[in-house]
């Protein structure tokens, strides 16, 4: 395993079997592995040879670079298309049944795109509901199935496992503080950071893919009626169809906030460096200019 | 030197994507003859929306083949009853609206073997039934009531369906207005020609003197002011051929989500 390597300075490929580091597997690429703040090892290809060292290592395999972008259009569709399905009723419910003769939960204070609605404003959106009902539901479809490739690649590979699980020592509380105290004091992060996530990003992103993700899925499952023929207690245990229909709008706005935090970090850690890394798989080496 | 060992790489990465690609074309054109044959190809699976809603036609038939939409209890119905905004209504309806619904009619044709014409007493000289379920409109907003009519079923018993018969395709009086359902969704038992609401006439906000009701799709698939129905087996000839009138204004022909 990649990450029995902790201790190891100046490995050669040795014992390194880390998936998607091909460059491990190379014997003129010569390793050094040092640690981050955080209990982080990370191994960078240090000896230069005929070939850059990185245009050989990659940071993040090409399935995981190809799933991201594919759910970043995704989700930039649903989001879109999810305001614009929202903006002909901008009213929400709780329960089985809502509509504009009964109380709403709470009204967004924005115009509508139907006139009926009691919306408080003088005039009515265009009605977009159509084509985004369209693409919402194609974009769901391309995201489940991109999802369902990346978990399987995720298991097989390790991925998931090295790469996401945190490790037991980051999640002492002690080592949690530290790592949630540097975020709130704006600390640039390590050059390790560059090669593994830290603990707060690999516990938001198990959080993103298999709570978030998995729940607006449901929720958006059990508002249709077709499928809650066949599965009546998806929508029964959320308390009702409106009830979905809410849970379903606060999931996709925890999914926004998750969105904005995430490129706000990119930024900080250095936009372009860690975007090449995400469309390249290219990161910098230690000591290399970002 | 590790250069010679790159090529090896690519090219056995270059075989492998290749047979992985030749592989998922030859999946997908196996699928899409299959889906094709067992009817789960919508009509409107034209342009670049076609995947997802091929995708969810054909999971949600497979998955629905036997369910029935869900059922509430008389304490669930809306109250005060709810109507959605109707279209202004023209002047056949409101000539008969004036005879009080008495000269209503609505014929059947197509793919039977007796077409015929029924009035409002004749649908209701079928034995009559009741479901209590949801309307939910595309837009958000919802609500129960206690349907009463007759199944679509029975009348489609009653003039003889063709067996080659896919789909149903219905009228209201406002031209505008039409849609079609396979038969699948023509068959099942909650698929009613509705003319009772709450234990009442159907109101005229809510569709009357006729309407269709399809629990398990949204309600604009349950088209009001019902009078003609035609049995087809290809829904090429009705309008742009996209299956209703609902693809036309941008909106998908299969309802269910």
């Amino acid at each position: 395993m990649a990450n029995d390597a902790d201790d190891d300075n100046d490995n050669d490929n040795d014992g390194l079997t880390g998936k998607g580091a091909s460059w491990m597997r190379m014997p003129h690429v010569r390793a050094t592995c040092y640690h981050s703040g955080v209990g982080d090892s990370v191994c960078i290809p240090t000896a230069a040879s005929a070939v850059p060292t990185t245009t050989v290592i990659s940071r993040h395999s090409a399935l995981v670079r190809v799933t991201h972008w594919i759910t970043t259009l995704c989700f930039l569709a649903l989001l879109v298309s999810g305001v614009e399905i929202v903006i002909s009723h901008p009213r929400f419910y709780w329960g089985e049944t809502g509509n504009d003769t009964t109380a709403p939960l709470f009204k967004l204070p924005i115009p509508a795109s139907r006139n009926l609605v009691p919306s408080g404003y003088g005039y009515v959106l265009p009605d977009q509901n159509g084509w985004s009902r369209y693409l919402h539901f194609q974009a769901a479809w391309v995201a489940v199935f991109t999802g369902l490739l990346y978990t399987i690649f995720g298991l097989v590979t390790g991925h998931l496992r090295q790469n996401l699980v945190p490790k037991g020592a980051d999640l002492s509380w002690r080592a949690l503080w530290r790592s949630i105290a540097s975020h709130l004091r704006f600390e640039p992060p390590s050059a390790a950071e560059a090669w593994s996530y830290n603990v707060l990003q690999r516990l938001s992103y198990l959080f993103v893919i298999f709570v978030l993700f998995p729940f607006v899925i449901w929720t958006g499952l059990a508002m249709s009626p077709a499928f809650v023929s066949a599965f009546p207690s998806t929508v029964n245990v959320l308390g009702g169809q409106q009830s979905a229909r809410t849970l379903h709008f606060f999931v996709s706005l925890s999914l926004l906030l998750f969105l904005l935090v995430h490129v706000a970090m990119v930024w900080l850690a250095g936009f372009w460096s860690r975007m090449r890394a995400m469309i390249t798989g290219r990161a910098p080496a230690p000591g290399e200019r970002t | 030197m590790s250069e010679p060992s790159r090529p090896d790489l690519s090219r056995r990465k270059l075989i492998t994507t290749g047979i992985a690609a030749a592989a998922g074309v030859a999946g997908l054109g196996v699928a899409a003859r299959l889906a094709q044959r067992y009817g789960l190809v919508p009509p409107d699976h034209g342009g670049i929306y076609g995947l997802g809603e091929t995708l969810t036609y054909a999971s949600q038939r497979l998955l629905t083949r036997h369910s029935s939409a869900r059922e509430f209890s008389r304490s669930q119905i809306s109250k005060p009853p709810f109507a959605n905004e109707i279209p202004p209504l023209n002047e056949a309806y409101k000539r008969l609206q004036a005879g009080r619904f008495a000269d209503w009619r609505l014929s059947v044709n197509g793919m039977v073997a007796r077409p015929a014409s029924f009035s409002l007493d004749q649908l209701k000289g079928y034995p009559s039934r009741s479901q209590i379920t949801m309307v939910q409109c595309e837009e958000g907003w919802s609500y129960i009531a206690e349907w009463i009519g007759v199944p679509l079923s029975q009348v489609l018993q009653a003039v003889e369906v063709h067996p080659q018969a896919r789909y149903v395709v219905y009228f209201s009086i406002d031209p505008d207005w039409w849609e079609s359902i396979d038969m699948s969704d023509a068959l099942h038992p909650q698929t009613f020609l509705a003319y009772g609401m709450n234990g009442d006439e159907l109101p005229v906000g809510n569709g009357g003197p006729l309407r269709l009701r399809l629990p398990r799709q949204l309600g604009y698939k349950s088209v009001k002011y019902l009078i003609h129905l035609t049995v087809t087996d290809s829904l090429k000839g009705f309008g742009k051929g996209l299956g209703s009138a609902a693809p036309e204004g941008g909106y998908a022909w299969y309802a269910g989500i």
